[in-house]
């Protein structure tokens, strides 16, 4: 690795973590507006520096540490949740000759990654000594592993089409057609599972607040809690260009007229903000599902719809 | 330089795992070490094994074990000593196989002739490709054998559980 290397990485992921703290922005924006509110307003012009009044106010915070909690572990959670989301940016190809890490293996790097982000909420929920966080964990443990078979098993048609599990190689497969219209039905199994594999309503019962406080994040505090917060979203920006990629084209635009003069990253992030859209509107529609629910419908519908997908594009390779 | 921190740090956690008094702190070591798993195949050139073994072990395995030591009730494990008497007599046995087969190892001489998957071999066409197609011609019986006793063990712990709730 050449320092030039490293420098580019600092760069991307630094323009990361900057989208990560405005996106929250975002999500109280479009919330505030579909519930005929205005979301933020006071800091700035429309509220605009208001993510970075939060972060000022929650890096200044004190940090409680509850007395009979597992202290190493409880300092350790959310950073593992950290670094997981943020080093499964590397894979992602920001445009066509360009992402950090050119894996062959790019999507199971991800998936790999994100089940290791689980733990953060799963140990962090069990280190906090506390009767309603260690539920959450409970909860994260049972709901990660479900879904996670789901949303690996949804991502092998689509590995099946492009016959390869690099994401430039699985873009580049797409340039007469968009994967999601031949594996729409994967499309559908991916997007229920991420949100449900990054915590977001309606499945975010690991911090159900109407039962348990917050979840696993009850006794966190100030930067700990914030970092809690930018491993979720940060998640959610991975799970969103992942279904970017490997369904919408990556980053592909239309090339006609003054289009084909925008650059490539452009339309990334175009089709990663409307995925985000997408959650935030599902955020401010659905209610929660309820905990069997839930596992019924991991199990009983998401799991074998899969396996039903992965024979059917195997017949349709045929023909 | 690689393979002895590896091989050091594998040993260190393998200790760790066993000899902590709280469960869970065994399981997070042990979660340390399958990361370390993972590193060893990737620095030999074994990118798919590292990220089945992050998957598998590390992403649904230990999870489960976590869930079902979470849920048990172990305050009263913590206070009883670990170890029975017999771990110095262990110990002793231990040492003396590693003896013997650091011995016998150290003479082999005889290097069999490559296969013909050699790593250019491998990385021409990525780690996947060559597994998946070594795995679905040349070991086809006894990868439909394995998958069929892995069934057969599904369907016995349905049985089992069922059984219990009668």
């Amino acid at each position: 690795m050449t320092l030039a290397d490293f420098i580019i990485s600092i760069i991307v992921i630094s323009v990361f973590l900057i989208h990560v703290m405005y996106v929250q922005y975002f999500e109280r924006k479009t919330i505030g507006h579909m519930q005929a509110r205005l979301g933020p307003m006071r800091v700035g012009w429309h509220g605009i520096l208001q993510p970075i009044a939060d972060s000022l106010k929650l890096f200044f915070k004190e940090d409680i540490i509850p007395s009979q909690s597992d202290k190493p572990i409880f300092f350790i959670a959310p950073i593992i949740g950290v670094i997981a989301g943020v080093s499964s940016l590397a894979v992602i190809p920001l445009w066509e000759t360009f992402s950090i890490a050119d894996l062959n293996i790019g999507i199971l790097y991800i998936l790999a990654l994100s089940s290791v982000g689980a733990y953060s909420v799963i140990i962090g929920g069990w280190a906090s000594n506390s009767k309603y966080s260690f539920l959450g964990g409970l909860r994260a443990s049972a709901q990660v592993i479900s879904y996670e078979i789901s949303m690996g098993l949804s991502l092998v048609g689509v590995m099946m089409m492009a016959g390869s599990a690099n994401l430039a190689d699985i873009v580049k497969a797409q340039s007469e057609q968009w994967f999601i219209i031949p594996q729409f039905l994967a499309f559908g199994i991916f997007f229920i599972s991420a949100l449900a594999e990054t915590n977001r309503v309606p499945f975010d019962l690991p911090e159900a607040e109407a039962e348990l406080v917050s979840g696993f994040a009850t006794e966190y505090s100030g930067m700990r809690w914030a970092l809690f917060f930018m491993a979720e979203y940060a998640g959610v920006f991975i799970m969103s260009a992942l279904a970017a990629v490997c369904f919408l084209g990556g980053w592909s635009g239309p090339d006609i007229w003054f289009f084909s003069y925008v650059p490539d990253v452009v339309w990334l992030i175009l089709k990663v903000y409307a995925f985000v859209f997408l959650y935030f509107w599902i955020r401010s529609t659905l209610p929660r599902y309820r905990y069997d629910q839930l596992m019924n419908i991991g199990w009983k519908i998401l799991i074998p719809l899969s396996l039903a997908n992965i024979i059917l594009t195997g017949l349709l390779k045929i023909v | 330089m690689f393979f002895a921190y590896f091989a050091g740090m594998l040993t260190v956690l393998s200790v760790l795992v066993v000899t902590r008094r709280n469960p869970v702190h065994s399981v997070l070591w042990m979660l340390v070490l399958f990361v370390h798993i993972a590193g060893l195949y990737l620095f030999l050139n074994a990118e798919f094994m590292a990220a089945i073994q992050i998957i598998v072990y590390a992403g649904a395995i230990l999870v489960l074990f976590l869930f079902v030591i979470m849920l048990l009730d172990l305050k009263k494990d913590e206070s009883v000593r670990k170890f029975q008497n017999q771990w110095f007599l262990g110990l002793v046995i231990g040492l003396i196989f590693m003896v013997v087969l650091v011995s016998t190892a150290s003479k082999i001489t005889v290097i069999p002739p490559l296969g013909e998957y050699s790593v250019d071999a491998i990385k021409s066409e990525g780690s996947m490709m060559t597994i998946g197609k070594i795995l679905y011609t040349e070991y086809l019986l006894p990868f439909e054998i394995a998958s069929l006793l892995l069934l057969v063990a599904i369907i016995g712990a349905v049985v089992l559980a069922k059984r219990r709730i009668e």
